[in-house]
């Protein structure tokens, strides 16, 4: 399977196996990672980002992908979709079937709302179920809130919004104590005690895992609570725009019938967007761990009704995606390899860095190895070894199919047995760590009753993100959406629904001139070849 | 010029080349996919697939994103299937051997073909996990079920009508909740978080400036 060049780089990782075992590579100083994200990392290459013409952000950048789709006008712009024929009149719209929306649709259900989900694939189509190694929680006694705090804020280059992440820090625990109840099957010991393991960048032992289908694990998790409370989910259904009334207030959303093409009118009291991440805009050409249907539809959405992005400059490549074999190119390898032991190591088999770093970090540093040669060359571009038969020989036979099983059937679907040979990575496109800014309560502050949780909300991370901390954000600003959506509603008049906004916001577009061709949210990915 | 396959998507032949997987193919050859495309990295199951291989006639199920095509493949996905979800309350039902037989009694009509192991795209030992749930041993259903990922090409095999996935889910469900021990350590945190015991704690952290906090954060001790 591997090639020749390959197979004699393996040769190398091999003969420095055994005297790296007994070793941990240096950690970086502040000035050395610094230095080095300026120097590689892809947030800083200039000719990725674009600046923004209009709206709240005007004359900010955002990846060129990302403008160009702000940039651009609303498919509904001269349809005539009849406003006043409503379709589904609700409480509650959530936009998006991931963790956020359906733990939203949860509390918002339990608090006694009537509650729908919308989402253009299915329920669970989402980031949140390829999520594989773990999520944070400071909950054993060596640990606390104010350490969680303080390795999410330095790893975020101390940009996250204070009092976004003292939520999500302090609502950890109990965020894992609902998931528990719920019944997801967390990794433990036989006295219960959670088998917790670093991240990169956590100073305490506080990743819980469900083995490496942690994502996956928690969406079915809440998808099958979804539907055992019997809340409606419209699948094949993408919210195209935003409905406001005539008091600035979310109104609800138009829906595009993703199968039909035919436009459906929801009416809600209080809207949650909760439409998740970008990777399927490809930024920089780089290849993504992402489900097909990030395509940053809820930003394009909220910002066109006039609502502010936070942070859209930047973005996080995980460190490991798969750089060979071809077919699974960009596909996420868990941070929780590195967790488990496994070391970064280049061609000529040197362990350049600890592998734990944070993600931008990590990142950064590989694609510093690869551009100076010290990269394997393979079909699609090259990468570095990450050396999984450590693992086993650090904790035993039998450690890898047990803890990381997706990522062994995975690599076996090709004839890789990770478990006897090295395995070959390259950063692949994997989260936004902007969005939409919310308040603490989960509101948007420019567009009253309207709430963003999960991926698509800015500011709870800073510039970086840690491993486990997203997993725990759609849970923990998910459910508290639902809450303050269900009681938002009980009070809020609704006005008529309209689409005034996106006739401004063509006006805005032309008289800045710079209007793209197409038209937004994308919805999915152009990936159809029509060339003959 | 590359090496190139032929492939057949619902028995139209289309010329693609030979490391694509499945579902890259059909992009390659014009289509744009709304169902049976999910995560695209085998995880979701939205893409089961079909397959025979021109002059065999074994039909194969497998995920589409995971499956690279091959010379003469005959290829239809199932982007849905109408497998029997029950409904529940997990507060009202327990851990116990009936829970299988209420909500589940299909299993029992299970004539052990195996179909729905030889089915799975994960390789999972599917009507292990079902003769698990029959006997009410929950945990081990839940443990032989865990890397399910629910595309259903067990059910569409089975000539019992088992709802397999399902099946799994509600038992990894009761393990997760009732069956595994309970974390007291995760309970004493709630609890000491809900009394108000961090939020000095958390307060001081936050009310530093960013001087000092960069300080700590580049000196924290980290645990081994």
């Amino acid at each position: 399977m591997f090639t020749e060049t390959m197979l004699e780089s393996i040769k190398k990782v091999e003969a420095t196996r055994a005297a790296r075992m007994g070793t941990e590579p240096r950690r970086m100083t502040a000035e050395e990672k610094s230095e080095l994200l300026k120097a590689y990392h892809p947030d800083y290459r200039a000719e990725g980002f674009k600046e923004i013409k209009i709206g709240p952000n005007k004359g900010e950048k955002a990846p060129v992908e990302l403008t160009n789709l702000l940039h651009s006008n609303s498919r509904l712009l001269g349809v005539n979709v009849d406003l006043t024929k409503i379709d589904y009149d609700v409480d509650v719209l959530v936009i998006g079937g991931g963790g956020a929306g359906a733990a939203a649709a949860i509390e918002a259900h339990e608090a006694g709302a009537n509650v729908m989900v919308v989402t253009k694939l299915r329920i669970g189509d989402a980031n949140t179920m390829m999520a594989e190694g773990g999520i944070q929680a400071a909950d054993k006694e060596n640990d606390s809130p104010a350490q969680h705090y303080l390795d999410a804020f330095g790893g975020g280059h101390f940009a996250a919004r204070p009092e976004l992440l003292r939520r999500l820090v302090m609502e950890a625990p109990d965020a894992i104590r609902w998931l528990n109840e719920l019944g997801v099957m967390f990794d433990k010991d036989e006295d219960g005690r959670m088998v917790t393991t670093h991240g990169g960048g956590t100073s305490r032992k506080r990743m819980h895992a469900c083995k490496d289908y942690s994502g996956a694990e928690i969406m079915r998790t809440v998808r099958d609570e979804v539907i055992n409370r019997k809340i409606p989910v419209v699948e094949f259904t993408s919210a195209v725009e935003l409905l406001k009334d005539e008091k600035g207030q979310a109104a609800g959303a138009v829906l595009l019938n993703m199968e039909t093409g035919d436009y459906l009118v929801a009416r809600a009291k209080t809207v949650i967007i909760a439409t998740g991440g970008a990777g399927r805009l490809h930024y920089q050409n780089f290849p993504t761990s992402n489900h097909y249907g990030a395509t940053a539809d809820g930003l394009i959405l909220g910002y066109r009704a006039g609502a502010p992005l936070l942070y859209q400059d930047t973005i996080q490549y995980h460190p490991t995606g798969v750089a060979y074999p071809s077919q699974i190119f960009g596909a996420l390898v868990t941070e929780k390899v590195r967790s488990l032991g496994a070391m970064l190591v280049n061609k000529d088999g040197e362990a350049y860095a600890h592998p734990l770093e944070t993600r931008d970090v990590s990142a950064s540093a590989i694609i510093r190895e690869c551009d100076s040669g010290k990269g394997v060359d393979t079909p699609l571009g090259s990468g570095v070894w990450l050396d999984t038969p450590m693992i086993e020989l650090l904790h035993g036979e039998g450690t890898i199919e047990k803890r990381i099983p997706a990522m062994l059937r995975m690599y076996l679907n090709y004839g890789i047995d990770m478990r006897k040979v090295p395995i070959l990575v390259y950063p692949t496109l994997h989260y936004q760590n902007g969005g939409l800014e919310i308040g603490g309560e989960g509101f948007t502050k420019a567009i009253p009753n309207l709430l963003v949780a999960g991926e698509a909300v800015g500011g709870i991370h800073g510039r970086n993100r840690l491993m486990g901390n997203s997993l725990l954000d759609i849970i923990v600003f998910g459910r508290n959406a639902g809450k303050a959506a269900a009681k938002k509603a009980k009070e809020v008049e609704l006005g008529t629904p309209n689409l005034d906004h996106i006739y401004a916001y063509a006006e805005m577009l032309k008289e800045a001139g710079c209007a793209e061709a197409g038209v937004s949210p994308l919805l999915l990915p152009k990936y159809a070849r029509h060339e003959r | 010029m590359e090496n190139m396959v032929n492939v057949y998507f619902y028995g139209k032949r289309y010329v693609v080349p030979a490391e694509l997987t499945i579902m890259t193919a059909m992009e390659y050859a014009g289509y744009t996919l709304s169902r049976g495309c999910g995560c695209r990295h085998g995880f979701c199951g939205a893409c089961a697939t079909i397959y025979r291989i021109k002059g065999s006639n074994e039909l194969k199920t497998c995920l589409a994103c995971q499956t690279q095509v091959q010379e003469g493949m005959y290829v239809a996905s199932i982007p849905f299937f109408p497998t029997d979800k029950r409904t529940y309350s997990m507060d009202e039902i327990k851990a116990d051997q009936r829970v299988m037989m209420e909500l589940y009694p299909e299993i029992y009509a299970c004539i052990g073909c195996n179909a729905c192991t030889k089915a799975c795209t994960q390789s999972l030992n599917v009507m292990q996990y079902i003769a698990y749930a029959q006997r009410g041993e929950l945990e081990k259903c839940a443990e032989e079920s865990f890397d399910c990922v629910g595309c259903g090409c067990c059910s569409v095999r089975c000539p019992a009508g088992i709802s397999h996935p399902m099946v799994g889910l509600l038992a990894r469900r009761l393990t997760g909740k009732y069956i595994a021990p309970k974390s007291e350590h995760l309970y004493a945190r709630v609890a000491e978080i809900n009394a108000g015991a961090h939020d000095d704690l958390i307060e001081a952290v936050m009310q530093k400036p960013i001087s000092e906090l960069q300080e700590l954060y580049n000196h924290r001790d980290i645990e081994k």
